[in-house]
């Protein structure tokens, strides 16, 4: 097994890790950590099939999309932050409100 | 050779099982406190990967802003959600979660596991080598004006993906101020040692900001780790309790966060109308152009990600 299969293997498996997560847990910090976890595993997919090459030098367009995708993924998360604590001053509660059914 | 692949293996098995692991802990752990310095500690393995997957240029965007911003961001977020006093009934479950969490719920799980099995199947049955686009950057790489392949692809090749990313990062910066930014958490003066290190760190954060920009022409590095590093520089400086003056709060600031995207549009404009084409540069002026670009966008990507770890809209900032 060539290292690229398994880190794209492990890649898929934090993908799935974080959609489970995403759909089970109610609280939203933990949402966007899920969203962030799979954001990772995206990366790692996107980057390990990039090291197929039969040449020393690995494929740079992945490479290229990643980074562009890490610093989006940032901004991203700051803006669901702020959105969460926006939601948690008007609600108390940092859930959405279809997660209340008491 | 036999024992150098052995070596990766012994590598490699840790490390994605401690992704995975850690991975596991951030999203299952109970504490919420727990779970985003697990996450911390997953980006710092994800970096590791990086490395491993010859991907420097990656690994140094990751350390500087999945492990360094993020971690700030999350950790600024969990403090302010635990500082909040709206419901006092409800504010030891803010940073809580409700009891159903850590029970397994059966149907996603079972959805999940036939989606990770069906993807690990697609990845699996990929062909074992192919070379994707590198042959196309190997040819064009002598007339793209640089000769690391990635800014080559940044900055040149796929230029116009990196115009919308400034302009996604401005939409993020632009979303935070118009829902007001978040309340302020009283400040604590810094201790004597960030005091500090901080003012030990800055300088040299600012050369290694200015190294990186400068070699990414060449080597690992570029624009966006240059203005990644810019940004933790600026969130330290924000934890150490430093602020900048008012008067550069309002235009300045606004300016500088603009002027990354607006480069990149004035330079989309001004190669329209030589080369006929979006951001397609004269070849002979390519390196020179690219790099006028990066400077550019280093500063601006610095000033976005500092501001949106502050949070406050400018105009908060001048009235207090």
């Amino acid at each position: 097994m060539s290292a690229a299969f398994a880190y794209a293997l492990v890649g898929v498996g934090l993908f799935s890790l974080g959609l489970y997560a995403l759909i089970v847990h109610a609280h939203l910090l933990r949402k966007i950590l899920a969203i962030n976890v799979m954001g990772s595993g995206v990366f790692l997919v996107l980057v390990a099939l990039g090291g197929r090459t039969r040449e020393a030098q690995p494929d740079a367009v992945p490479h290229a999309m990643v980074i562009t995708g890490i610093v989006v993924a940032v901004s991203a998360s700051a803006l669901a932050l702020t959105l969460m604590l926006k939601l948690v001053a008007e609600t108390g509660r940092a859930e959405l409100p279809t997660h209340r059914r008491e | 050779m036999e024992a150098i692949t052995q070596l990766q293996y012994a590598f490699d098995a840790p490390l994605g099982l401690g992704l995975l692991w850690l991975a596991w802990r951030t999203l299952a752990c109970q504490d919420l406190f727990e779970a985003v310095v697990s996450f911390a500690a997953f980006g710092l393995l994800m970096s590791l990967a990086w490395v491993r997957l010859d991907a420097p240029d990656v690994a140094l965007a990751e350390v500087a802003v999945g492990v360094g911003l993020t971690g700030a961001l999350l950790l600024a977020a969990l403090a302010k959600l635990r500082s909040s006093k709206m419901n006092e009934d409800a504010a030891g479950q803010l940073g809580k979660e409700g009891s159903e969490v850590g029970r397994p719920q059966w149907l996603p799980l079972v959805v999940l596991l036939s989606v990770a099995a069906g993807l690990g199947h697609a990845v699996w049955s990929l062909p074992l080598y192919s070379a994707g686009l590198s042959p196309e950057v190997a040819l064009h790489l002598e007339t793209s004006g640089v000769s690391n392949p990635v800014t080559a692809v940044l900055l040149n090749f796929r230029a116009y993906d990196t115009l919308l990313e400034m302009v996604v990062l401005l939409l993020a910066l632009l979303g935070v101020w118009t829902l007001g930014g978040t309340a302020r958490r009283p400040e604590a003066a810094p201790g004597p040692v960030l005091d500090t290190l901080v003012r030990l760190l800055v300088p040299v954060l600012i050369l290694v900001a200015a190294y990186l920009l400068w070699v990414g022409a060449h080597a690992p590095g570029g624009a966006f780790q240059a203005g990644a590093l810019l940004g933790a520089m600026g969130v330290l400086m924000l934890l150490a309790g430093w602020r900048l003056r008012t008067s550069l709060m309002a235009l300045p600031l606004r300016l500088t966060v603009v002027a990354g995207p607006g480069a990149f549009v004035a330079m989309a404009v001004i190669t329209l109308f030589i080369e006929g084409r979006l951001l397609e540069y004269p070849p002979q002026h390519a390196g020179t152009l690219i790099l006028i670009l990066e400077t550019v966008a280093a500063l601006s990507i610095g000033a976005t990600l500092a501001a949106l770890f502050l949070g406050s809209r400018p105009q908060d900032l001048e009235n207090r």
